[in-house]
């Protein structure tokens, strides 16, 4: 069946040559795909922001002196594990066999639980001991840039648990395999991020 | 319990803003009781906020713009007479506290609330007929996009009466507009209707983008888009690639604002430069999502009015396209004066140059289409000529701006307040004008007037030229922008000039206005029975006035650029005699106005730091979409015979008289 | 109606495809951190360095994970990828350079 609206070269023929089961599923995952591009851009800001102030101390604290990189990379490694267990929900799916989807997505939801657990209190840590994002233009810039990733991941966690309700109530519907699609897809966007951030803002910013 | 919202808040000691107050409310009265009593909600309901048409959604987007248009308007008539009546020593009527939310405001509704629904809303109605679609790829996320600009309009309209609004210049520059400088709520009223507005645009971009990428009818490809759908596809994708940036900034002026964050303030490292930067790295890729469907508009207008194919359709497509990557890298000629040094001046000062060269090249092909072709002046037309004299005119004032060196001298002078709205005013709003009057009887069923159309656009082009001309001038003699007042005798006769000129302009609005109610009137003499009343060349054309809500009965077959004219060349009757099937459509939805509802509760309550009213807004939001999640039965089919009856009531109102044929150069009403 | 088996999501996922990715990424990781740990005092050479592995971890996850490819029917998402990839470095780039400049002319220190 033409179900390949997002993918035709030039999508003039498949899109439409059965309107009435027009792919609303490749539609939305490439919708998505451009909601995630824009989503970039808009990461691309902060880092740009971020790069600008990175060294903005103020006479506040710098990074070398804040930053635990034995404490990033475990969160990294839990980041890393939510996206390969993602991907096994993902082959569940594509088998049909949605008790594999609840059980996978279930992991990932603590993976990525865990890491927000951990950012919490990164970010709780710092701002009693008086290293909040009011000290410094680095310090806001690096809350941002990290708690904006952060807002994203919690917000992937929401629709997971949404997800996770739904497949469990009605299966494996064409809507719900979708929204797993694009879940997907977003998930991976943020491990994508979490590289550029623990590179930029981490790893330089212990070095600097 | 209203965080710093009290009775206080109202201006009653500005006898100008509760003159206009009590007019709104009275006004506004007037009209939900004419609604009532008419019990006209439910069909306003069912018909309109609820529908996921596009055509509705695109009919609306122009209606809010228009009232908007006269909301800027007001702004702007007022300036005029202030620096009239204020500039050789007297102060004129209004206080510098608030000219200055005035010119505020005047910028941030013309462009956010004016310009883009006007753009938007075109490419709303026009751009799935073009293709031959059905409807847009995400018709619900377009109906949330269309209510959540709504709620960005109503909080400026409600900073009237209810506070103030920012007094910071449209861009709201920090650190003038951060917290220490701007205490009050006016920042915040203009930080979250864009930001609420910002995000409907960005759905809608992604929505275009999916749309035109996705469903064009089986044998469109690339090469054989009409232009117009061109420009649309450029313009959606800036506005996916710039509006990110907006959102970013102005997230990180809030947070400035609220938590004492230190991005931009003056203290503790922060770098206000950094938002000029930022702000300017949306706000110029922003002028050309403005001005590039409109470039659209005029080369279909002009196609059809000169009965000839557009000349040099590919080279029009690749100067589009190299309009769109070059809009981005040309941001820093907004702040030259900054300091970032000659090479970096050198940079983008020759990029700036450069993108003119394919706007060069538009106009040439406009120009070529109508050499030898068989121009009717009909007001569309007229919008066009307007268009490419005017446009030129503004085009070379921004290669002289483009000069670093002669920046320097005109950076915030009148001459760069002259310059933008030679190109926003002769660009943007003369081509919304023509869009409108060329597919206003696709949307509507019948012609707006001409005689009144035409007598709008001598009023308009007039004061547009009078306004105008002597702030270039002003600008020579050092007049800067956003003064309230000051004492130059010599400045006086050309600001008594420019405010006749936006007299005429006033008078030119009136006469839309008029236009608007005397066609609705005399909407029977003005009915297009044909759907093809203008002899058009693409597939928006091949369909009845105004198209059914299904848009196409049968799913067009594409072979060439400008279909519906070969079409017409093979003859189209062969072309309907196929059966009908089940056509599949989205159903109405109630959700995107219950979401930015929401959404207005939220921007109102952070607005005024009523923080159990803002997670009222933001759970209600969240909450309405998790609900809609669970909706499973959002589209359904539309059954042969109701596609029969459609159709065969098109074929019956065919029989009857039409105001114009494609012919028909004499044109009634 | 099948369900787009022919989407870039579930279209050549396989345990295989996610096992190698994961395992370039832990690689990928592992080095760049254990260089800026491990080392006393890194140069500028290793800011390069984390900055090379990054991009490549990126890519690596772009087509393990995304799968992500140069096929046909993923033209779009990878023009628009490139596009964005494209805009981000004007723009970063761009701003980067505009603001070391405007920093060395406005604000000598």
């Amino acid at each position: 069946m033409a179900n390949n609206a997002m993918t035709s070269h030039d999508g003039a023929h498949d899109a439409h040559d059965d309107h009435e089961h027009h792919d609303t599923n490749g539609l939305k995952v490439f919708g998505f795909w451009l909601y995630l591009l824009s989503d970039c851009i808009l990461f691309a800001m902060l880092f740009a922001v971020y790069v600008v102030l990175s060294q903005a101390y103020a006479g506040g604290p710098t990074g070398a002196e804040i930053f635990e990189l034995n404490f990033v990379l475990v969160e990294t490694a839990l980041l890393l594990a939510s996206s390969f267990t993602y991907g096994l929900a993902m082959l569940g799916m594509n088998r049909g066999d949605s008790s594999a989807v609840i059980k996978w997505l279930m992991i990932t939801f603590a993976c990525g639980a865990g890491f927000i657990a951990m950012e919490i209190y990164e970010f709780y840590h710092l701002i009693v001991n008086g290293q909040g994002p009011d000290k410094s233009a680095f310090l806001s810039a690096f809350f941002t840039l990290v708690g904006t990733h952060g807002l994203h991941v919690t917000v992937g966690l929401i629709w997971m648990a949404l997800l996770i309700f739904q497949v469990k109530k009605k299966g494996l519907t064409e809507v719900h395999r979708g929204r797993l699609m694009m879940l997907s897809l977003f998930w991976h966007f943020l491990d994508v991020i979490w590289i550029c951030v623990f590179t930029v803002v981490y790893l330089t910013g212990v070095m600097l | 319990m209203l965080g710093k919202l009290t009775l206080e808040a109202i201006p009653y000691h500005e006898p100008i803003i509760m003159i206009v107050l009590a007019a709104v409310i009275l006004g506004g009265a007037a009209l939900v009781g004419f609604i009532t009593v008419k019990k006209k909600w439910a069909y306003l309901w069912n018909e309109w906020f609820t529908s996921v048409d596009h055509k509705k959604i695109g009919m609306m987007y122009i209606i809010v713009a228009l009232v908007m248009l006269i909301r800027g308007f007001s702004d702007a008539i007022m300036m005029r007479s202030q620096q009239m009546l204020a500039s050789s020593g007297g102060q004129g009527y209004l206080p510098p506290d608030h000219y200055d939310q005035i010119f505020t405001a005047h910028g941030v509704i013309m462009i956010f609330f004016v310009a883009m629904p006007l753009v938007i809303g075109l490419i709303n109605v026009v751009v799935p007929l073009q293709i031959g679609a059905r409807d847009v790829a995400f018709p619900f996320l377009n109906s949330l996009s269309f209510w959540l600009f709504v709620v960005g309009a109503l909080l400026v309209n409600i900073s009237l009466g209810l506070g103030e609004f920012a007094k910071t210049g449209w861009l709201a520059y920090p650190p003038l507009s951060g917290a220490n400088y701007s205490p009050g709520v006016g920042v915040d009223y203009w930080i979250w209707s864009l930001q609420i507005s910002g995000v409907g645009t960005l759905l809608t971009g992604v929505n275009f983008i999916a749309t035109i990428l996705k469903m064009r009818a089986p044998g469109m490809s690339l090469m054989k888009m009409p232009v117009f759908t061109w420009t649309a596809l450029c313009a959606n994708v800036l506005i996916v690639a710039a509006f990110p940036i907006l959102t970013a900034t102005i997230a990180m002026l809030t947070l400035d604002r609220y938590l004492d964050f230190h991005f931009f303030t003056n203290d503790l490292g922060g770098n206000m430069m950094m938002y000029v930067n930022l702000i300017w790295a949306w706000g110029h890729p922003e002028v050309y999502i403005l001005v590039l469907p409109v470039f659209g508009v005029f080369s279909e207008v002009i196609a059809t009015f000169s009965k000839k194919k557009l000349f040099g359709y590919t080279s029009l497509v690749w100067a589009t396209l190299v309009i769109t990557v070059l809009s981005f890298i040309v941001w820093l000629h907004h702040y030259f004066t900054m300091g970032a040094g000659a090479d970096v001046n050198a940079f983008f000062g020759i990029a700036t140059m450069i993108i003119s060269i394919p706007t060069g090249v538009k106009i040439f092909n406009w120009l070529f289409t109508m050499y030898r072709g068989r121009v009717e002046m009909t007001s569309p037309v007229l919008w066009t000529l307007g268009f490419i004299v005017t446009f030129t005119i503004g085009g070379m004032t921004g290669v002289l701006l483009a000069v670093p060196g002669a920046n320097y001298v005109l950076h915030n002078s009148l001459f760069l307040i002259a310059h933008f709205h030679n190109v926003i005013i002769g660009g943007v709003v003369f081509g919304a004008m023509a869009g409108i009057t060329y597919w206003f009887p696709k949307a509507t069923g019948f012609m707006l007037c001409e005689k009144w159309g035409k007598r709008s656009f001598w009023f308009w082009i007039t004061g547009f030229y009078l306004a105008f001309m002597p702030l270039y001038i002003l600008g020579f003699m050092g007049m800067t922008r956003r003064l309230q007042h000051v004492d130059n005798p010599l400045w006086v006769p050309y600001l008594v000039v420019a405010f006749i000129g936006a007299v005429l302009i006033l008078i030119g609005i009136a006469c839309t206005v008029i236009q608007i109610a005397v066609s609705i009137k005399n909407r029977k003499q003005l009915q297009d029975t044909t759907g093809d009343i203008w002899g058009g060349r693409t597939l928006e054309w091949s369909t009845t006035s105004p198209a059914p809500f299904y848009n196409f009965a049968h799913e067009p077959q594409v072979s060439e650029l400008d279909e519906f004219w070969e079409m017409k060349e093979r003859g189209i009757e062969q072309e309907a005699k196929k059966p009908y099937a089940p056509i599949h459509m989205p159903r109405n939805a109630a959700a995107g106005v219950i979401i930015s509802a929401f959404s207005l509760v939220f921007g109102f309550a952070l607005i005024w730091h009523i923080w159990w009213m803002a997670v009222v807004g933001l759970v209600g939001m969240i909450a309405t979409f998790i609900v809609r999640s669970f909706n499973y039965d959002i589209d359904y089919y539309v059954s042969v015979e109701e596609v029969e009856r459609v159709e065969r009531e098109g074929r019956e109102r065919r029989a009857l008289p039409s105001a114009r044929t494609p012919n028909d150069t004499v044109v009634q009403g | 109606m099948s369900h787009s088996n022919n989407d870039h999501n579930d279209n050549h996922g396989s345990v295989k495809q996610y096992v190698t990715g994961l395992i370039l990424s832990i690689i990928l990781t592992i080095i760049p951190f254990g260089m800026v740990m491990m080392m006393d005092d890194p140069g500028v050479g290793v800011i390069w360095a984390i900055y090379g592995f990054a991009i490549a971890q990126v890519f690596v996850q772009l087509y393990f994970f995304l799968h992500l490819d140069g096929s046909k029917e993923q033209s779009w998402n990878v023009m628009a990828m490139l596009f964005t990839v494209v805009i981000v470095a004007i723009v970063v780039g761009g701003s980067i350079w505009i603001m070391i400049e405007l920093n060395q002319n406005m604000m000598p220190i």
